[in-house]
């Protein structure tokens, strides 16, 4: 598969801020990168480079070929770009403001009403389509700043937090939105919401103070969490001390934690040692009548863990170093 | 170009999408008026002509002038839609073009709409209507020039009121170097060479030239090449704002 954003060695620094720290990574036809990252790690400022609003202090970014530095206008072209806060000139209606979108950007005449219905439809505007920018809620300007980046069929699609401040079923429908449009497209967002990742990103790249700390499917990245294989069982709360007896009698477990359940249950993970296949060791204690388990089930990991894992981590390192 | 043209008009018609084009257009008539018939004396001096219209423009000018200016960009900083605008594929000179066009063509409205004036001078007496007309030229530069330099100063600062603050002391400059008094001040004691220098560069030498009815390519080139050089100044400074 080709690759359709190629990133390396890209630094900023604002005076003594470093604020990217020599990122580099590539984005394929279909993929989806999730851009994760606590706040001020430089999310925002990669992406402002990759389109070209922002001049690197180092390194460089290619869109299919075209360098953003050497070649903006033709890189400018193949991107879709929602930006932070998604601007939007306040006394234009989303109608006029879509009509600008697609004459600046030299939307073939025949397809311009074609492209605006299907970027408004699908990001549900048409009731407020003639209502100013400056009126509209928060969640309805995102709207709007979404469709202007889906509006001309860019080859790339960058969003910084394209569903922040969005209601539960607009982030739904946001989310099926990427879904669909990046199979034909190579596609950056970032988010802090870690399901999103889950439910929409192809690989995930956790950045921290400028530079990626973890990078990986998001599969990858749960297989890094404690929780990773660990096996949670649901029994009554009377029968909890005949179960921890079973599971310090199990070799493959190395701890064991309580969790909170319902009145009268009782929640219990046992984590393994490593490399120990651990639900075919409990296949057994779970079927024995004795403990009575209601529920058993193997975490897949936890994403919001290994975040806090990999970021939490350098920022007590760093710390310490500054000390 | 075409997008240029995209730009110009989104543009020129945000001038009327909100109340700010109808407070310009107003105080600069009222004032346009006031000040040719109670200050210029246009009926008490008896003349055809609209030599006491036009010579209040630079001073009128000096104020709103970096009103309309002042927006150009700071107010894109300000409200974040620089980001938008800056990635939108196109380039740097026709970004710049297409908003000072815009704003240019919007003093022209307001000067197109003093025709009255014109009706009124015409229907009094025989007027010279070429001398008129090289007056409009004149003041339609005028505006272009001080356009310029606030679109460049714009460009600099997130702040409306600074950007106002700094091309309205910029445009006195400009504007009174060819003042008498500034030129006495000087003639006393520099050498001639000097003061001729300050002159030629004021605003005032360059706009009374053609308003005595000659357009000398000298007053046309000076304004052109104003413009020119503060639009590419505008341009490089949107260019310096990226590298943060
Ligand atoms: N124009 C600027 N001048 C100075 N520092 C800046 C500028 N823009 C960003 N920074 C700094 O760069 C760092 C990275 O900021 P950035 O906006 O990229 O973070 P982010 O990862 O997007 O964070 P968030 O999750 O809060 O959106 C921060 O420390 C920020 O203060
Ligand atoms: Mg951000």
């Amino acid at each position: 598969m080709e690759s359709m954003v190629a990133i390396r060695g890209l630094c900023k620094s604002f005076g003594p801020i470093r604020a990217v720290d020599d990122i580099s990574f590539d984005v394929r036809r279909g993929e989806v990168l999730g851009f994760l990252g606590p706040n001020g790690a430089g999310k925002s400022t990669t992406m402002k480079m990759i389109t070209g609003f922002l001049t690197p202090s180092a390194g460089s970014a290619r869109i299919c070929g075209h360098d953003v530095a050497a070649a903006p206008v033709k890189a400018k072209a193949r991107i879709g770009y929602l930006p932070e806060g998604a601007p939007a000139y306040p006394d234009m209606t989303p109608a006029a403001f879509l009509g600008f979108i697609a004459d600046i950007r030299r939307v073939p005449s025949a397809d311009r009403a074609r492209r605006i219905d299907f970027a408004v439809d699908r990001t549900q505007l048409r009731n407020v389509l003639h209502q100013p920018i400056e009126t509209l809620s928060k969640g309805f300007k995102r709207r709007v700043g979404l469709a202007q980046a889906i509006l001309h069929d860019p080859e790339v699609l960058i969003l910084d937090e394209p569903t922040d401040g969005l209601d539960p079923n607009q982030k739904h429908e946001v989310r099926a939105l990427i879904a669909e449009l990046a199979r034909e497209k190579a596609t950056i967002i970032s988010t802090h919401i870690l399901e999103e990742v889950d439910a929409v990103c192809s690989r995930a790249l956790i950045i921290s103070q400028g530079r990626v700390v973890a990078d990986g499917t998001p599969r990858e990245l749960e297989a890094r969490s404690r929780w990773h294989n660990a096996v949670t069982l649901i029994l009554p709360r009377a029968r909890l001390d005949g179960l921890r007896a079973a599971l310090a009698g199990c070799a493959a477990v190395a701890s064991v934690e309580d969790g909170t359940a319902d009145a009268g249950l009782a929640r219990v993970t046992a984590f393994p040692r490593v490399g120990a296949n651990l639900i075919a060791e409990l296949g057994t204690i779970g079927r024995d009548p004795a403990h009575a388990i209601e529920e058993i089930r193997v975490e897949r990991g936890r994403l919001d863990e290994v975040f806090r894992q990999v970021t939490g981590a350098r920022t007590s390192a760093s710390a310490r170093a500054a000390a | 170009m075409i997008q240029t043209l995209t730009i110009f008009r989104r543009e020129f018609s945000g001038y009327f999408a909100t109340p700010m084009a109808y407070v310009f257009l107003v105080i600069f008539l009222v004032f346009a008026a006031a000040l040719t018939f109670y200050l210029g004396n246009f009926f008490e001096r008896g003349q055809a002509d609209l030599a006491s219209f036009f010579m209040w423009h630079p001073w009128l000018y000096l104020f709103l002038i970096p009103a309309i200016a002042m927006r150009l960009w700071s107010e894109e900083r300000k409200q974040g839609t620089i980001e938008l605008f800056l990635t939108l594929p196109i380039g740097l000179g026709q970004a710049v073009l297409g908003k000072f066009l815009a704003a240019w063509a919007f003093t022209g409205v307001a000067l197109a709409l003093t025709f009255p004036i014109w009706i009124t001078v015409n229907w009094l007496g025989a007027p010279d209507n070429g001398a008129i007309l090289t007056g409009y030229a004149g003041s339609f530069l005028l505006a272009g020039g001080i356009l310029a330099i606030g679109a460049c100063i714009s460009a600099t600062t997130k702040s409306q009121v600074i950007a106002f603050v700094l091309t309205a002391a910029v445009a006195f400059v400009f504007t009174v170097s060819g003042s008498a008094i500034v030129l006495n001040f000087f003639s006393g004691w520099a050498p001639d060479w000097l003061t001729e220098a300050i002159r030629s560069f004021s605003f005032l030498t360059h706009f009374n030239a053609m308003n005595r009815g000659v357009i000398d390519i000298k007053d046309v080139f000076f304004f052109g090449s104003l413009i020119a050089l503060f639009l590419f100044a505008n341009a490089i400074v949107v260019d310096i704002k990226k590298a943060g």
